[in-house]
Formats: structure tokens, C-alpha cells, sequence
């Protein structure tokens, strides 16, 4: 099987998408010819025209609202948002339109057929406008999915069901890791199927719940933690909403503890939502508090953007703290 | 750069007044051919048509109005002097063609076969309004007449006409995009990304702009300082046209033309139609406190559909019995089907679900869940319509 990169794996799942539906539309910024600043949209011109893969102009609402009318007469819209930081002039695109289209209309009319892709995240020496973590907003809205993965494998699989998937989903790729994250992606067309979360490593004694780069961090620490004799029960959420709380709350169950970890600012970050669903169902089982372990309540930083960040070595000791207690 | 320009060595600015955009006037006030104007092609068949639908919709208005204060609806959204920009308009194109409105244009529904009862599902939210009771009155929609459902944000469906339009396109069918807004709308920011959008990808979307004066109490000199709204067209590259929106026949020739234009040449198009709004922005405004009620006067003498009217009396094609018959038969027809369709229940509760998602998922199901086992403790407080709700079955449609 080849060994790609995450970044390779959106192209790959783009590329897929559009041979195999002729109604599969990409646009947004600089993603024609170029292929995206980030080359996610690479030879995709190339291959199926400028009708089929274009640039737009520089108008987040337009890219969005144009998308949703383009779904809504029947296409599939897949559109970039360059960076997730350049997200919210969209904002009522997404949360007004998109996200009520069916519910409003009952039915009459859908825009299901709209994936919004955007790069978001810190790590890249980006300060405040080429680093944050927006997805909390959109969790906060029925009606989208989002969906953030954290491999090249994921990438490709997840990206593929965005596309085909009945409802609007917000599609966020963790740039960090665009190039560093490289691994086993077949060439065929597969899916992963969205709303489910993936247990990557078992344990026993406390389980660690993130999503996207954030993974990476966890994964560390986790290892970090086994040489202390703590197994820690790594789990990605893969999707953010829905999200797939029967197989965390499983775990915690076993387990008696829960870190979760983001990237975002802590205060209404989405680490309280599955904090508060998770103590909900598993109260009894609890054996210490449950823990956060996320960005500042501070714009993203950027000379410190390292001390901002919740590191492996901040998942690290809280799982001490937590196991601990 | 590719604006062609010429070179000059001094300032030299361009005034705001060097763009004169001409209005199109067909129909004097008496609706008689004005000098020089060209008559558009119509027969008989469509311009009856054209003029039963104002008339049906100004009744409708009235009679609807009259429902809301009685206590029979919550809200109400009049059309009164501007049905001539609306119904010359969706005269001009074809029935395939995507309507995309934004609420004042109740006329353009009509006009593709939406009947009496359908107004009155929607305005009373009950079982049957295909909207399932989940938006205010005068939110409609329907996929059968390709009328987008309505949503309250402004200029929204600007640049998804755009959208919408390019998706027409690549199927390749003859078919294209009607978008209409008001003077207000025009100023949020979705009106330049939509049309800029719309020029760039070529999208056969005629853009309809109702200047009828008034965003809610907001007159148009504080709403833009510049000529209107067809001049904006010009900047973003778009053919432009500006029509008397109370002449029947110039909205429908300009309306016919910009279609053909629009699919000839894969591009835009917009239409600013200059009308008067003769009633409140709803019936939560009160226009006495922010305007004379002598400026209304002048404008009730423009009434559009009172010029139609003459001009099809001149011809002989309608006469005054004829049309005090058509009231007559549309009051009828109208509190007939408010009388029927109000004593309609309202939607299943499932319905509160359904539609967020494809599929509910297991999370709204669970919601759902101890919703109705909440419900089931005081039946009484929540639902005022008993008749509609049965748990089990409830229960069975979202799993």
C-alpha cells in the first residue's frame, strides 16, 4: 500500500470524488490552476476543467452561499475556505442557510449535497489568523456535521463520505500536520463512516478523547504515561457532531477517567460538551474529576504560541493529576 | 488589470453624475403607449393572467391583513403597489425556471399555481403546509413550482441564486435563476459577494430589485448615498436595467429581454424596478410614525394595477363588471379556504425532528424521547391540539 501524506489523501479523495460523479463541483480561493495554497487541490483542474474546479473570488459568503445554491439545484459543492480563521464572513451562510435548509423548507429542498474544506489549527507560526480551531461554533448547530480527521487514511475515507454524505458538513483538515502526517492510504475509493469514533489504542486506566492534530499530542503523552504503568484508552472522535458519545462513555466506564484535549480556548470549547454528556452517563464510574486540557481563553498567540499550546507534555500531567487524585 | 481605461495627466474624477442609468416607461399614468414607446409582445392569455394575479394578490393582502388583526394569523407581509414588479417580472420567464425571493413577492408564487389553501397551510402552520410548520407566515416554498422557501435572513439567496444558476448551466437545460430582493437588502454584504460571484462564473441569474422607498421605516436616502441600485450592477460587470416598477409593461418587456439575455450569454443580469411600498413593511409596523400620509396618496394614484387595468379596458380585453366579479369570486375564494384550512390541526410533534438531518440522529431521537415522556406528564400545558400527537407512532416515524 503507498505511504502518502494527509495532505496527498484530501487530493486523492477529491480526485476520486469528481471521476466517479460528474456533479462534484470544487471552488474557492486560489484552488484552479495553483491547486490551493496548500495544494490540496492539485491537477484537479487539470483533469476535469475549469467548469468543474474554479477560482472565486475572495468572498467567504459568496464561496459559501454560492456552494449551497449549487447543491441545492442538485450538485455536489465541495468548497474550500482557505483558512478556517477566514471562516466566519460565512458565518450566517453556514449557520442560517445551510444548516436550516432542509428543516426550514420541510423538505422541500436540501443543500445536503455541500462540504465545506478548511485547514484550521495552530503550529505553524501563524498567530492569530492562521491558527485557530473554530469548530465549537458549528458543534453549536444543528443541522452540520463536523468532521475533523487526524491521518492521511482518515483524511482520505472521511473526506470521501463528507462528500456523499445527505447533509451539509463542515470538513476541517488539521494544516499542522498536512505534510508530517504520512501514512498507509490505498489508491481505491473507500469511506469511513461519519458519527462513529475510532478506540486507536486500548487501556485501562483512563481514556484520553481528542480529535484532528491533537491526536499526535495524546498519542505522545499516552506513551509517556505507559512507562509510568498507566494504559491510557486513546480515542479520536473523528466526528465532532454528531458525535459518537455511546462508544466514550464505554470507555469511561471502564476506565473511571477522562481527559479530553483541544486546541481551542477552554471556555465553550467542546471539551465541556463531552464533559458534561460524558458525567451524565457515567457518574457512577467516575473516579476523579474530568479534565481539560486545552488552548488559553487568549487570542491565538504567536511568539508563544509553543507555552499556548496543550502539548503532550500538558496531557501528560494532567494524566498523572487525574490518576492520582 | 484588465479595465480598459484612458490616460490622463490631471485628476480628474468621475462623478457619480456621469452615470445617468435611463428608466424604461411603457405606460403613462392613464395607461396609454407613452411616445416612442415600444409595446411589448403579449397576448391576450397572459396579460389577463398577469392582471388576475395582482388583483388576486391585492385581495389577498387585504383579506389577510384583516385576518392578523381578528387574531387568525401572527404576521402579515402586504405586497400592495409593487405587484406590477413582481408579477411582470415572473410573467417574463418560464414556469422550470428557480425562483429565489425574499418575502414580498407572494404575487411570483401565485403566478406558478400556488392556490388558496396553500397560502393559508402556510400562514396557519398546520398539518399541510409543506413547510410543516416550522417558519413564520409568509415563509413559503414549493419544489413543485420551483420556488425556493423563503428564510428571513436579507440577501441570502443572492449569491446561492448564483449558485443556483451555475448548476443550470452545467445540466445544460434552458432554464435559469430569478433572485429578488428590496432596496434595503441590497446593502448587506451577501448582495456584493453574490453578485460579484455571479459575473465572474457567468451564472444566468436575473437579479430583481424591488426599490419600493421604505427598508422597514428606513428611507432610501439613508440607505445609499448613490444613484439606486442598477449603477452597482455596471460596477460589478453586469448589464443593468431600471424600469418603472408600477408599469406592468416595462417590467414584462425588461423581464422577457433580461431572461433572453441572461441564457444567451450565460451572465447576469438585474433589474431595478422603482415602486412605491403602499403598505407597512408587516403587520408589526406602523408607517404613520415615520411618513406623510400625503406621500402615500401620491403614490396610491400610481396604483399598478389600476394602470393595468385602463390599459386593458382600452383594448378591450376586460370590462368593469368583469372585474368586479374577479373580487368578488377571490374574496370568496379566499375566506373559504381561511375558514377550512384553519381548522386544520397543526403538524405531528415528530415533526419538531424530522428534517435536521437526512436521519435523525441517536442524539435527537434521545431528546425526542424525554421530550415525550415529559409531554406525557402535563398533556394539558403543551399541546393545545391533542389530535396531533401519538406517542407511539411519534416515536416510530424518527427511528
Amino acid at each position: 500500500m503507498p505511504q502518502i501524506n494527509l495532505l496527498q489523501a484530501v487530493n486523492s479523495a477529491l480526485d476520486i470524488a469528481m471521476a466517479h460523479d460528474p456533479r462534484v463541483i470544487c471552488l474557492g480561493q486560489d484552488i484552479g490552476q495553483f491547486g490551493g495554497v496548500f495544494r490540496a487541490t492539485s491537477k484537479l483542474q487539470e483533469k476535469y476543467g475549469k467548469q468543474r474546479c474554479f477560482n472565486t473570488p475572495i468572498t467567504e459568503q459568496g464561496i459559501v452561499g454560492f456552494s449551497i445554491g449549487l447543491a441545492a439545484q442538485g450538485s455536489i459543492a465541495v468548497a474550500e475556505i482557505q483558512f478556517a480563521d477566514y471562516i466566519f464572513p460565512a458565518f450566517d451562510q453556514i449557520v442560517n442557510e445551510a444548516a436550516k435548509f432542509r428543516y426550514r423548507s420541510g423538505d422541500e429542498f436540501s443543500c445536503g449535497g455541500l462540504t465545506i474544506r478548511t485547514p484550521y489549527g495552530g503550529g505553524i507560526a501563524g498567530g492569530l489568523y492562521h491558527s485557530q480551531s473554530p469548530e465549537a461554533y458549528f458543534c453549536h448547530t444543528p443541522g452540520l456535521k463536523v468532521v475533523i480527521p487526524s491521518t492521511a487514511y482518515q483524511a482520505k475515507g472521511l473526506l470521501l463520505s463528507a462528500i456523499r454524505d445527505p447533509d451539509p458538513v463542515i470538513f476541517f483538515e488539521p494544516k499542522a500536520i498536512y505534510r508530517a502526517e504520512v501514512g498507509e492510504v490505498p489508491d481505491h475509493d473507500y469511506e469511513i463512516p461519519l458519527g462513529v469514533a475510532e478506540v486507536v489504542t486500548e487501556g485501562t486506566d483512563i481514556t484520553l478523547v481528542g480529535w484532528g492534530a491533537q491526536m499526535h499530542q495524546l498519542h505522545r503523552a499516552a506513551k509517556m504515561a505507559l512507562k509510568d504503568g498507566i494504559h491510557c484508552e486513546v480515542i479520536d472522535l473523528r466526528t465532532l457532531l454528531p458525535w459518537d458519545l455511546e462508544t466514550v462513555a464505554a470507555s469511561v466506564t471502564k476506565t473511571g477517567r477522562l481527559i479530553i484535549s483541544h486546541e481551542a480556548p477552554r471556555t465553550g470549547g467542546f471539551a465541556g460538551e463531552i464533559s458534561a454528556a460524558v458525567q451524565e452517563q457515567c457518574f457512577l464510574s467516575l473516579e476523579s474529576p474530568i479534565m481539560r486540557v486545552t488552548g488559553m481563553d487568549t487570542p491565538f498567540p504567536l511568539v508563544f504560541e509553543k507555552e499556548y499550546l496543550p502539548d503532550y507534555l500538558k496531557v501528560y500531567e494532567a494524566i498523572k493529576q487525574s490518576v492520582n487524585f | 488589470m484588465t479595465a480598459k481605461s484612458n490616460v490622463i495627466g490631471v485628476p480628474r474624477f468621475t462623478e457619480t453624475t456621469d452615470l445617468t442609468i435611463p428608466t424604461l416607461t411603457i405606460l403613462d399614468a392613464d395607461g396609454k403607449l407613452r411616445k416612442n414607446a415600444h409595446e411589448p409582445a403579449i397576448d391576450k392569455a397572459t396579460a389577463l393572467k398577469i392582471y388576475e394575479n395582482m388583483t388576486y394578490i391585492r385581495v389577498l393582502d387585504e383579506r389577510m391583513v384583516a385576518a392578523q388583526r381578528q387574531g387568525r394569523l401572527s404576521f402579515y407581509l402586504t405586497c400592495t403597489g409593487e405587484e406590477a414588479s413582481v408579477v411582470g417580472s415572473i410573467a417574463g420567464f418560464k414556469s422550470h425556471d428557480m425562483v429565489m425571493s425574499q418575502y414580498r413577492e407572494q404575487a411570483a408564487l401565485r403566478y406558478r399555481g400556488f392556490s388558496s389553501e396553500q397560502f393559508m397551510n402556510q400562514l396557519l402552520s398546520n398539518d399541510l403546509d409543506l413547510g410543516k410548520g416550522r417558519q413564520m407566515p409568509i415563509h413559503y416554498g414549493s419544489r413543485e413550482l420551483n420556488y425556493m422557501t423563503i428564510s428571513s435572513p436579507l440577501a441570502t439567496q443572492i449569491p446561492q441564486a448564483a449558485g443556483y444558476a451555475y448548476g443550470q448551466k452545467l445540466v445544460g437545460k434552458d432554464a435559469c435563476t430569478i433572485c429578488y430582493f428590496g432596496d434595503g437588502a441590497a446593502s448587506e454584504g451577501d448582495f456584493h459577494a453574490g453578485l460579484n460571484m455571479a459575473a465572474v462564473s457567468n451564472c444566468p441569474v436575473v437579479f430583481v430589485v424591488r426599490n419600493n422607498g421604505y427598508a422597514i421605516s428606513t428611507t432610501t436616502s439613508e440607505q445609499f448615498a448613490g444613484d439606486g441600485i442598477a449603477p452597482r450592477g455596471i460596477g460589478y460587470g453586469i448589464s443593468s436595467i431600471r424600469v418603472d416598477g408600477n408599469d406592468i409593461l416595462a417590467v414584462y418587456a425588461a423581464s422577457v429581454e433580461a431572461r433572453r439575455l441572461a441564457l444567451q450569454t450565460n451572465a447576469p443580469v438585474i433589474i431595478e424596478t422603482m415602486s412605491y411600498r403602499l403598505g407597512a413593511h408587516s403587520t408589526s409596523d406602523d408607517p404613520s410614525s415615520y411618513r406623510h400620509a400625503d406621500e402615500e396618496e401620491i403614490w396610491r394614484q400610481k396604483d399598478p394595477i389600476l394602470r393595468m387595468k385602463k390599459w386593458l379596458l382600452d383594448r378591450g380585453w376586460w370590462s368593469d363588471q368583469q372585474d368586479h366579479q374577479l373580487k368578488t369570486q377571490y374574496k370568496k375564494e379566499i375566506l373559504d379556504a381561511l375558514k377550512s384550512q384553519e381548522k386544520r390541526p397543526s403538524p405531528p410533534l415528530s415533526d419538531l425532528i424530522t428534517d435536521v438531518y437526512k436521519t435523525p440522529p441517536l442524539h435527537l431521537r434521545q431528546q425526542y424521547t424525554e421530550l415525550l415522556n415529559h409531554i406525557a406528564k402535563y398533556p394539558d400545558h403543551y399541546l393545545p391540539n391533542p389530535n396531533n400527537i401519538d406517542h407511539q407512532s411519534a416515536l416510530t416515524q424518527v427511528n
